[in-house]
């Protein structure tokens, strides 16, 4: 299956210069610009961990692009995203995000269903990936 | 046109018997309004021979303090301060008998955090004052002060975004077809491929309440199975509205409290169950973390013509104070009424945190929303992925697209209907983003990505050329070059 959260997830995996493009649109708009990672990839997992802090005040998108390098050098069999933070007044949140690498192999979720009262049903959604410790689940 | 004062003063002003509204402190052309006044500005069309200051009055009379007669007890309050003052008169653009009016009232006039108290005010009995032909509300002016005293939108577009881990893009939503008849089993099979396939949310139409073909509890069970599936098939979250509009209050609790129950994100009510029922069903979303959605149904009764009823804009306002989330606020290209440049005010009063007067786009007020949540527009309604770039044009990036026809009418099936919508919009953003003209050369980024997308390419080739141009019924009466001062 393909994990499609963020704003691409329907297109091509985007190449580095569709990357550059969106990092120069969010530098454009004055917002920070975050690398974060995980392998637990869960629709309610929020706090992915964080490749350093945002990056503010930048011009170029080439440190950004840098930086993505270096992350996947380390998380390359990992789930890899970036955002554009906005701290705007009455904003103040993520304005994008988007997925810039996933694994070779995504294995998915598995819903669990539990019965419960009535016709009732407790639902899990659980990551086939998150049976393994964190840091062994995709490979590497 | 805007003449002296005529208001009568002292023991004259209240010998018994019947005097102009003009006269007993209606019309006070001098007036400046306070900084916390209410401004409603009415659009009165008097029947032939009654003049347009005493029909402004008459309106500032009847939705205040005044009856027909002068009565003894005013002289028991402080009635100058109680009076609503029309305080200019202006004639409508190329509407010859038609008159703008501007009626200032006192915030003490109105009991905090209340629509229904302000609405049983403004439009409580003027509506059907004999000696105007028609009267329309067309804007108010909320001040500050006012505007604190009400929750707002329960979640707002904001915590919304965070809550469904969706950013920068409009929200993507199907309205289950057809709107009567499936059974719940049926229902939520559509509701599971609209969403597997790629759509945020899925909805219930306004009528879809408990009938014979589907009880409400079916239709929650199987809905939130085929939301729990689309969601681990995806990794996304995934919400359907379920409407819980029913014929009391009571009965709407316990379908939210169930909905609440089986983990639904979002809830749905209709414009029809009034005021107060929306006040309360946004302080029960609040207090339960669920997201508000309102569909406007009957609005258009008197919302839709020029010259009488209430504008939308005024609605969408009182919904923003209401609590509402979600407002259904017009498409531009779709099948129902929507002038652009009018649907971009409504557009404006949902999502921005101050409205500067523009007359071109029908906003006559300075609106301050004081930080209160912004409300998320909703576009439905004859809309389909061919018009991606002038839906991405019109209606910008905080709005949730809703392709109910464009996603289940699809040849290859609903979920292939959604995947080209989702991928039609992911394509258009990326297009933005890079720079791109992306208006002028929307119909080539979406035969690009439609190389990629065989559900795209069969969406383009079934609704490519369909358009809905009919000429709007309620355009602003100001052209971009007028200035009119406040």
């Amino acid at each position: 299956m393909r994990v499609t959260q963020g704003c691409f997830s329907y297109l091509p995996d985007l190449t580095d210069d569709q990357i550059k493009a969106q990092v120069q649109y969010c530098l454009d708009k004055g917002w920070a610009v975050n690398i974060e990672f995980t392998d637990d990839p869960h629709p309610r997992n929020t706090y992915w961990e964080m490749w350093g802090l945002p990056m503010y005040d930048l011009k170029d998108p080439a440190g950004v692009m840098m930086e993505l390098s270096q992350c996947r050098r380390v998380y390359g069999e990992r789930y890899i995203r970036m955002s554009g933070f906005d701290a705007g007044h009455g904003w103040e949140s993520v304005r994008i995000s988007f997925m810039v690498n996933r694994p070779k192999v995504e294995p998915g979720f598995r819903l669990e269903r539990q019965e419960a009262k009535g016709r009732q049903q407790r639902y899990v959604t659980h990551a086939y990936a998150t049976d393994r410790p964190e840091g062994e689940r995709y490979g590497s | 046109m805007n003449q002296q004062s005529l208001t009568v003063t002292g023991k004259e002003r209240y010998r018994s018997g019947v005097m102009e509204y003009r006269k007993m402190g209606y019309w006070e052309p001098d007036y400046v309004p306070k900084d916390t006044d209410i401004i409603a500005l009415f659009r009165i069309t008097p029947q032939d021979g009654v003049d347009e200051i005493e029909a402004a009055a008459a309106v500032a009379g009847e939705s205040s303090t005044a009856t027909w007669t002068v009565v003894w007890t005013d002289r028991l309050t402080a009635a100058e301060k109680y009076r609503a003052k029309a305080y200019r008169v202006d004639p409508v653009p190329n509407a010859p008998g038609s008159f703008f009016a501007y009626i200032a009232y006192d915030l003490d006039l109105f009991e905090p955090g209340s629509i229904a108290n302000l609405t049983a005010s403004i439009i409580g009995n003027v509506f059907g004052f004999k000696p105007l032909k028609a009267l329309r509300l067309e804007d108010m002016r909320l001040p500050t002060a006012y505007v604190k005293t009400f929750q707002g939108p329960a979640t707002g577009i904001v915590v919304e975004r965070e809550r469904l881990n969706c950013f920068g893009r409009p929200l993507l939503g199907a309205t289950v077809k057809p709107k009567l008849g499936l059974s719940g089993r049926n229902y939520g099979r559509v509701v599971y491929e609209a969403l597997k396939g790629g759509l945020d949310f899925t909805k219930d139409d306004e009528n879809i309440n408990s009938q014979p073909f589907m009880h409400w509890r079916d239709r929650f069970l199987y809905c939130m199975e085929a939301v729990n599936k689309a969601q681990a098939a995806t990794g996304e979250v995934k919400g359907t509205y379920l409407n819980v509009t029913a014929g009391t209050m009571e009965d709407m609790y316990e379908r939210a409290e169930f909905a609440a129950e089986l983990g639904s994100c979002i809830v749905m009510i209709d414009l029809v169950i009034g005021y107060t029922a929306i006040q309360s069903m946004a302080k029960w979303a609040r207090r339960n973390d669920m997201i508000l959605h309102l569909h406007r149904a009957g609005h258009s009764t008197y919302t839709r013509q020029r010259i009488h009823g209430v504008s939308f804009r005024v609605i969408a306002k009182w919904m923003r104070l209401a609590g509402i989330d979600h407002i259904h606020a017009g498409t531009v290209v779709g099948k129902l009424e929507g002038d652009p440049a009018t649907t971009r005010g409504y557009y404006d009063i949902c999502r921005e945190d101050h409205n500067p007067q523009k007359l071109e786009h029908g906003i006559f007020f300075d609106q301050p929303w004081a930080s209160l949540n912004k409300m998320m527009p909703v576009a439905s309604g004859g809309i389909h992925a061919g018009q991606m770039h002038q839906l991405l044009d019109h209606l910008g990036e905080d709005v949730v697209l809703q392709f109910g026809g464009g996603t289940i009418g699809h040849p290859m099936g609903i979920q292939a209907g959604a995947t080209a919508n989702r991928v039609a919009l992911e394509a258009m953003i990326m297009a933005r983003n890079e720079g791109r003209d992306y208006l002028h050369e929307g119909p080539e980024i979406l035969a690009k990505a439609a190389q990629s997308c065989s559900p795209l390419k069969a969406a383009l080739e079934t609704w490519g050329n369909v358009a809905f141009n009919y000429e709007s019924t309620d355009a602003p009466d100001f052209a971009p070059v007028a200035s009119v001062s406040m």
